[in-house]
């Protein structure tokens, strides 16, 4: 049994891998372990990686490993291994199309979990305007995010290209990501009380927020499936919730107990005459339509 | 009226359209250029109302006034709500001082009729306008077009949006003449066989590949349908629904359940219907477009409406018990996704997975398929069901829902991500 000590990023993974790969050493013999979890409690027995051909593994597992890494369950380091294995020594190359493996399907489910993770930060960061340059006009902007998992980085391509008309930061504990117009870099994680608070626009946005919610259908479940509570804290529309809830039964009641109001004749208006006058040629009411 | 007075009339004025997805449009986006914005992939659900509805775009209408007289509308001229009006300039500024923010991902734009539909089209089409090309915006941008305007204007506002859509409200000329006299079903169908004709045109000129690249076309259009507002039936509503996708090749069709609103009209029913009868029209919605299943399958001259208490798949399957059980290691996709519990994504991983080997229940179980709503419809390489069971009356029971469930919070009928909600769609 050998201990592998790496930092928890998908490229020291990869690398030590292919260097138990090379030297043909089973996953039942590797116990795998990163520094988040321990620091220092086991001895690292480092190994020259030796080299040797490396092992061809279908692309979209590299993709999965990727994504995989920037989990936090512990067990993630060994799995990927075991399936690494598989694909290469265990003369099973098509693997990943057998969903109902277990350990295919954990690894999914882990993939599955960071791409949710990614979806909710491109759907709830939230940018502050901070400044604009004087020199070049553009406005600089600054998010503050709190991801469940390591994916920055994962997640920084998509404000790239939807952003890269402004300079930006986005803020998180583990890692910051930044444009300047021409280069996306990171940084490591901040406090956050390193991002501002506010924006002038929250205020507006909302009375958005208010203004489209109908309280004629509330369903509280679905919105919260959607977008969880953990979320709320970073969201300048989430305040608001709670009233439009409590407040929408009286606001249906109300609508209940209007009289309804009766028809008004139409107005003068040669543009409705024209519908008027185009209604009246049209096929009698009944008549299937007609497929052109 | 400061703007933000505005914003909350016009906003409230344009709750009632259901259609807020982001998702089908060209991937596009703002390296290189000079604004922001980008479009293409899945759709991004930025935030959700206590409604449960996602909001994705800045969803408002440009003027609440309107020359129309449709009684399930709030903003009708028969109506007594404040009108207001937005300039086409305080548009775009919200739009993009939302976007950079990432609240949103474009603009939905809608309008009341203000004196002709020329006039409001070159309004709307003119904020459009300005976005792509004095701000170099690259979001997403849907905008609402009216049947009777000039096709010229109806091509405007699909070289600038994303998606243009016009909503056919009613699924009978009988329904509109008495909701909605202004409108008419035949103009507005035709309006959209000739935005289908351009978007086909358009397609077709991008697969040459030596011709000069052509100018920009929305993706797709959209409609929505009232539920509730009058007396059709499900079986109505679908057929609808099936021409629409069929003849127009619309991408989607909204069903709106009709709810209570501030200024109600005397010639609508005071009692809305229960909001499941939209979620199951959404799912019977689903079974057209994924699940091969024809209208009158689900919904037949004898049964006209769909059972509120089952969804339409179960519904059907229950009526068809001779189909089953299937054997999901052998049977093909199209009988597969029959199976009540089986989604599109779980067929395409049962017919990879069994190609390697017999598939059992536990391996089911691996893919969280519902096995309480499979079992008695499949055979496993270790599961036969009693045949006792599909044979059995209280079958139906079974599935039923427990008495005290009708506080009606199904999941919010599938929205933005339109495919992504497809394939985990379990119906």
């Amino acid at each position: 049994m050998r201990t592998v000590v790496i930092q928890p990023v998908f490229e020291e993974w990869r690398d030590r891998a292919r260097g138990l790969l090379a030297l043909r050493v089973p996953p039942e013999e590797v116990l795998w372990s990163d520094e988040a979890q321990e620091p220092g409690l086991f001895a690292e027995v480092e190994e020259a990686s030796p080299r040797g051909p490396v092992p061809k593994v279908p692309a979209a597992f590299l993709d999965m490993a990727r994504s995989v890494a920037a989990h936090t369950d512990a067990r993630r380091w060994g799995a990927l291994y075991r399936v690494l294995w598989r694909l290469t020594h265990g003369g099973e190359r098509h693997l990943l199309a057998v969903a109902t493996d277990p350990e295919v399907r954990q690894l999914q489910l882990w993939c599955k979990a960071i791409g949710r993770d990614i979806h909710k930060m491109h759907a709830f960061v939230r940018f502050r305007l901070v400044a604009t340059d004087e020199a070049t006009g553009r406005e600089q902007f600054v998010a503050w995010f709190e991801p469940e998992y390591r994916i920055v980085r994962l997640a920084a391509g998509f404000f790239e290209k939807r952003f890269a008309g402004m300079d930006w930061s986005i803020l998180t504990p583990h890692a910051c990501a930044h444009w300047d117009g021409s280069m996306l870099h990171f940084s490591p994680g901040v406090p956050r009380s390193a991002a501002p608070d506010e924006d002038a626009l929250d205020e507006l946005w909302r009375t958005y927020f208010r203004s489209i919610f109908n309280p004629a259908r509330l369903k509280v479940r679905a919105m919260q499936s959607e977008m969880p509570k953990k979320y709320w804290k970073n969201l300048p529309e989430a305040p608001l919730i709670a009233g439009l809830i409590s407040g929408s039964g009286g606001r249906v009641e109300k609508m209940l107990r209007t009289e309804a109001r009766p028809a008004k004749p139409a107005p003068k208006n040669t543009y409705l005459d024209s519908l008027r006058a185009m209604n009246e040629c049209e096929p009698p009411p009944g008549a299937p339509p007609e497929s052109p | 009226m400061d703007i933000q007075h505005k914003l909350e009339i016009l906003a409230d004025a344009a709750k009632y359209d259901a259609s807020c997805a982001s998702s089908g449009a060209a991937r596009k986006d703002s390296r290189g250029g000079k604004g922001v914005g980008s479009t293409g992939g899945t759709g991004i659900c930025h935030s959700y109302a206590p409604d449960g509805r996602c909001i994705s775009l800045l969803k408002v209408l440009l003027t609440n006034a309107c020359l129309y007289d449709c009684h399930y509308c709030i903003n009708r001229r028969s109506s007594n709500v404040q009108r207001a009006r937005f300039t086409p300039e305080e548009v775009v500024r919200l739009t993009l001082d939302f976007y950079k923010r990432n609240f949103i991902e474009g603009l939905f734009l809608s309008s009341g009729i203000i004196r002709s539909a020329d006039y409001t089209m070159e309004l709307v089409v003119e904020v459009a306008r300005q976005l792509r090309e004095e701000h170099h915006f690259r979001g997403y941008i849907h905008l609402k077009t009216i049947p009777e305007a000039s096709p010229a204007l109806i091509e405007m506002a699909g070289r600038y949006a994303d998606r243009i859509s016009i909503n056919i409200e009613l699924p009978t000329q009988q329904g509109l003449s008495k909701l909605a006299p202004e409108k008419n079903l035949a103009r507005t169908q035709d309006a959209m066989g000739h935005i289908r004709g351009k978007i086909e045109e358009r397609h077709a000129e991008k697969r040459k590949p030596e011709a000069p690249k052509p100018p920009p076309f929305a993706t797709g259009q959209s409609t929505q349908m009232l539920v509730g507002a009058d007396d059709s039936t499900d079986a109505v509503i679908l057929q609808r629904a099936d021409l629409l996708y069929g003849t127009y090749r619309l991408r989607r069709v909204y069903y709106s359940g009709f709810s209570p609103i501030p200024e109600p009209s005397a010639l609508l029913p005071i009692k809305p219907p229960p909001l499941v009868r939209e979620h199951r029209l959404y799912q019977a919605d689903w079974l057209l477009r994924f699940y091969g299943f024809k209208v009158e399958e689900i919904a037949s001259a004898a049964a006209p409406n769909l059972d509120l208490q089952l969804d339409p798949k179960l519904a059907w399957a229950l009526r068809n018990r001779a189909t089953f059980p299937v054997d999901v290691n052998r049977a093909p996709r199209e009988i597969l996704l029959r199976v009540p519990g089986l989604g599109v994504r779980n067929v395409e991983r049962i017919l990879s997975a069994r190609r390697y080997a017999r598939l059992r229940l536990a391996d089911l179980l691996q893919l969280r398929v519902p096995m309480k709503k499979v079992l008695p419809f499949i055979i496993a390489a270790d599961h036969t069901p009693a045949r006792l069971g599909l044979d059995d009356d209280s079958l139906r029971a079974r599935f039923l829902p427990p008495p005290r469930q009708m506080e009606l919070d199904f999941a919010a009928p599938p929205v933005a991500g339109d495919i992504d909600s497809v394939r985990s769609g379990e119906l």
